[in-house]
């Protein structure tokens, strides 16, 4: 048991997202509110209230026509590992309620351990955390239809991505069961990337050099967002546009956008 | 200064004095409030640990007295004969009817547990409502392939000698918490005597700290929380 876990067993899931491809039609965000059983409201208007894991952006470049130009980013939880190993999230959070897994290289969030100081959403520099202001209302009948593999959460607690990390605890039981000791890529993918129609969303362990995220993270376009944080995101996006990749940062007029090391 | 200090050797000779006869009424009186206190300290006690106890816990019987004894002598595989492992490596649980209805479509015998089993569930087709004793609150993840398959662990180990029993015992539900008894344990001190006497987080990690397999936590520098949470 030591030995299939320690050692080479680490993973180091990440995302590549290719803004290029993205069309920006939301699917990612509507599979992952049905995945994750994400509470909403009827009145979703005021969006410091709503809940959304999975959130897709409209960038532009501010040009008027004809040069004008748009771009989508889907902005899942980043996963920082940072340069100590771990997220500003879990540097300020005073429960232990999230954590980041070096096993898995995901930021966990237990809700029945957080008890709402909402330190980590001021610490996260990609808005990537919610705060529940009220309990979850399911239209009548709704609550037939949420995923039992995720535990829905309670008023006053902060949620975010997973990763869908109940997926990977679902493949890691049927790896036991067959007697693998590795999980296969396509064992273990999230909501948004199987619902992307687009296919810009890739999922893997960006460790591991079968999967396809290894190689896909070191094309030329790739980025991450605020680079220069030193948060060391396990999402990386791409895109042949300069302006996009200038979009990824506060960068100065003279600066160019930082590439990925 | 002379006048002052008079006052303050009156004042203090007054306390003095009332300080007497309160010790004095409190000679008489002083074994009827011990034990008053006892008697009041016992009661308490009572009340805490037996009382509260007993009305914390609901009583309620399994729809059936099912057997384990009987059944698992004539399976062949065991436990996994009935609580098997579907393919997708989640685990089963507690059987269906479908399953129940592969040897019982007629009752085989004339006990009456059976009897009553084959007319109100098999021939109506309604699932019968088993109480779980092990049920874990919603916000655990609880891989049954990972302890059977990969680490070898018993059953027993966590349900105790579950398979060995002939009659179902009663299934007490926390008034407060909704939960199963089993999770606390039947002794309300928390004292264990079995490694199947609590299903508390305390015990997960217990024997999780000794084997220190999924060690990933950079806050606990123990296992990562999302192991047994979802």
């Amino acid at each position: 048991m030591k030995q299939e876990h320690g050692g080479n067993g680490t993973r180091k899931y990440g995302m590549v997202i290719d803004l290029d491809l993205c069309t920006g039609c939301g699917s990612c965000m509507v599979a992952c509110m049905a995945e994750n059983n994400v509470p909403f409201r009827e009145d979703e208007t005021d969006k410091l209230k709503s809940i959304t894991w999975m959130r897709v952006y409209k960038l532009t470049n501010g040009k008027p026509y004809p040069e004008t130009d748009i771009c989508y980013l889907p902005r899942p939880c980043q996963h920082c590992e940072g340069s100590h190993g771990h997220s500003p999230c879990v540097s300020v959070c005073p429960a232990t309620a999230t954590d980041y897994d070096s096993q898995t290289g995901i930021v966990s969030q237990i809700y029945t351990r957080c008890f709402g100081c909402r330190y980590c959403m001021a610490a996260c520099p990609y808005h990537a955390r919610y705060f529940n202001w009220y309990d979850p209302i399911w239209p009548e009948g709704m609550e037939k239809y949420l995923n039992p593999n995720v535990s829905p959460r309670m008023r006053g607690v902060v949620e975010k991505c997973s990763f869908c990390f109940h997926r990977y605890q679902a493949a890691k039981d049927k790896a036991y069961l067959d007697g693998q000791k590795e999980i296969e890529e396509d064992a273990y993918q999230t909501a948004c990337t199987q619902a992307c129609p687009a296919g810009a969303i890739t999922f893997g362990d960006l460790d591991n050099p079968d999967h396809a995220v290894h190689k896909l993270k070191k094309q030329p376009g790739a980025f991450r967002l605020l680079e220069r944080l030193g948060t060391n995101t396990k999402v990386y996006y791409v895109s042949s546009r300069e302006w996009v990749r200038r979009a990824g940062d506060n960068y100065l007029k003279t600066e160019g956008p930082k590439k990925v090391v | 200064m002379s006048e002052l200090d008079g006052k303050s050797q009156t004042v203090s000779e007054i306390v003095v004095s009332s300080a007497h006869g309160q010790s004095g009424k409190e000679g008489g009186s002083g074994g009827v409030i011990v034990l008053f206190f006892f008697v009041g300290l016992v009661a308490s006690l009572i009340v805490g640990w037996v009382l509260f106890p007993k009305a914390l816990y609901s009583q309620k019987k399994q729809p059936i007295d099912f057997n384990h004894t009987l059944h698992n002598g004539l399976v062949g595989n065991g436990c996994e004969s009935c609580h098997f492992f579907r393919e997708d490596g989640s685990y089963s649980g507690v059987p269906k009817l479908a399953q129940c209805i592969e040897c019982h479509e007629e009752a085989q015998s004339s006990d009456p547990e059976e009897i009553k089993f084959v007319e109100q569930f098999v021939k109506k087709e309604i699932e019968v409502p088993w109480l779980v004793y092990a049920r874990q609150p919603d916000c655990v993840f609880f891989s049954h392939a990972a302890h059977v398959k990969s680490a070898n662990m018993d059953c027993a180990t966590c349900h105790g000698p579950i398979g060995e029993s002939e009659h179902m015992k009663l299934y007490q539900q926390n008034r407060i918490t909704g939960y199963s008894r089993n999770i606390w344990g039947e002794n309300i001190v928390g004292i264990k005597k079995n490694t199947w006497d609590r299903m508390k987080m305390d015990d997960c990690s217990e024997c999780h700290q000794k084997q220190k397999v999924l060690l990933g936590s950079v806050q606990t520098q123990k296992e990562g929380c999302f192991v047994c949470h979802k």
